[in-house]
């Protein structure tokens, strides 16, 4: 049996995304865990996260992940989900300055204020609800039609320096990457384990993803 | 290509049973709580709320038990509301299964709960649940104030003031009930809908009166509401979640289908 651990750092509710998994595909063995052992023997590796960064970060250093997550970015499926995403990037405005795992080069900034939309209303932070997901290439999508919508909560976003690496994006109003993905990692500005049943196609893909694209 | 308006359909619980009253009175039976939700699920709703009108404490678990039961099979934003007041009824909440939380009354009598929540928690849990009536004569500005109790106590607190210091506080998201309309079948309060969702530069729920599908979209059309909220209009099958949102496609709204 397949396996897959969420890792555990103490930042948000794991119960959601661990449901949603094994909704997704019943024959695979899904651990919440802390464990660098349990993380560092299981097929696949989700990260996920909620909440602000310099928590997010102060926990991950606290607990001796960041280089659990490091190496397990380096060796199988990751997927990085909201916070989980955004810590993969090289440094974020959230807080200061706040220094990230650096997986993926780039930062991570805050939507502008007094943004408006085609009809002049102020867009609302957090960016919250179901937006379109324009896809690039990638066997995640499988079986996702372009443009599907997936529920989004966030008020920061990835910028990565490499543009090769954002596999796709949303627009609010501007488009901005709201999804990363190189060698055996992805990551999800969005949440898959909320987005219905193109979210479940996703972590589905995810299990049964071997790494390569 | 936007970010869709929401249609969250609000399951009010009472013993684990869903219920719809007039103005918070003469309460009407309207089903299982999880069947309900699972058929909101497949028609489309954008996010479920739970709203625990639970009088008595021993009770309190079975609302625990409706939203494990949901969480294990719906995967849409799940929300509860009534009797949250303290950090451990939040944790218990969101270890349920839900992904965020309605503080209403608790909000009121220490505003600092909804800080200290938010910074435990995460603002995007955080959702404050206001409670307004209008104070205002006729031929006055329009003026609105918080209610407690179920719409029976003043406050004096003006709402949109007080919808801003809750943004101030952590809140990541409004939920606004015009207590004047609630139950009436007679549309929302626009105006109030307006007022606040103009002034905080969070999103707003617009709820309280929906009688139709035009009010729906007058809700985000003209009361610049980011999601709209109604119960019993689906409940009881006059309408459902996807004829909703046809409804205000036509109308030139963005929505999930």
């Amino acid at each position: 049996m397949s396996s897959v651990a969420v890792i555990d750092y103490g930042m948000g509710n794991l119960h959601s995304i661990a449901k949603a998994l094994q909704h997704a595909d019943a024959g695979v063995n899904v651990q919440i865990s802390a464990d660098p052992q349990v993380i560092n023997a299981a097929d696949r590796v989700v990260f996920p996260g909620v909440g602000a960064m310099r928590d997010c970060m102060q926990a991950l250093h606290d607990t001796g992940l960041a280089d659990v997550i490091r190496e397990a970015a380096a060796s199988k499926p990751l997927l990085g989900i909201c916070l989980g995403m955004q810590a993969l990037l090289s440094d974020s405005e959230e807080g200061g300055n706040i220094p990230c795992l650096n997986v993926f080069e780039g930062h991570v900034r805050r939507f502008s204020e007094h943004l408006t939309d085609k009809d002049g209303n102020t867009l609302k932070i957090p960016h919250m609800g179901w937006n379109q997901v324009k896809q690039q290439a990638h066997p995640l999508w499988d079986n996702i039609p372009q443009n599907s919508r997936f529920y989004f909560v966030h008020s920061y976003y990835a910028v990565p320096d490499h543009i090769e690496e954002s596999i796709a994006s949303s627009d609010y109003p501007q488009p901005f990457t709201c999804a990363l993905a190189k060698n055996q990692i992805f990551a999800v500005q969005f949440h898959p384990e909320k987005s219905q049943t193109v979210g479940l196609q996703l972590l589905k893909n995810f299990l049964h993803w071997n790494g390569r694209f | 290509m936007s970010l869709a308006k929401r249609i969250i359909p609000c399951l009010d619980v009472d013993n684990g049973r869903v219920v719809k009253g007039v103005k918070f009175v003469d309460i009407r039976d309207a089903g299982d709580p999880v069947e309900i939700a699972r058929r909101y699920d497949r028609e489309g709703a954008d996010e479920i709320t739970f709203l625990d009108i639970t009088a008595t404490h021993d009770n309190r678990d079975t609302i625990v038990h409706v939203v494990e039961q949901v969480a294990s099979e719906v995967f849409i934003p799940l929300t509860v509301g009534g009797g949250i007041r303290t950090l451990e009824d939040i944790r218990r909440m969101l270890n349920a299964g839900a992904d965020k939380v309605g503080i209403n009354s608790a909000a009121v009598f220490n505003p600092e709960f909804v800080k200290l929540a938010a910074e435990k928690f995460g603002s995007q849990c955080i959702v404050v649940a206001i409670d307004a009536k209008k104070v205002s004569a006729a031929g006055e500005p329009e003026r609105w104030e918080i209610f407690t109790h179920g719409g029976r106590k003043p406050t004096g607190i003006n709402a949109v003031d007080w919808a801003e210091k809750m943004r101030v506080y952590g809140a990541g998201e409004i939920l606004l009930t015009s207590m004047d309309r609630d139950g009436t079948k007679s549309g929302f309060d626009l105006a109030l809908t307006r007022a606040i969702s103009e002034a905080v530069s969070i999103p707003v729920i617009a709820s309280g009166g929906v009688g139709n599908l035009d009010h729906l979209a007058d809700g985000i059309l003209l009361g610049k509401a980011d999601a709209v909220l109604a119960a019993s209009i689906f409940h009881f099958a006059e309408y459902t979640i996807e004829q909703a949102k046809l409804h205000m496609q036509a109308k030139g709204i963005e929505v999930r289908l």
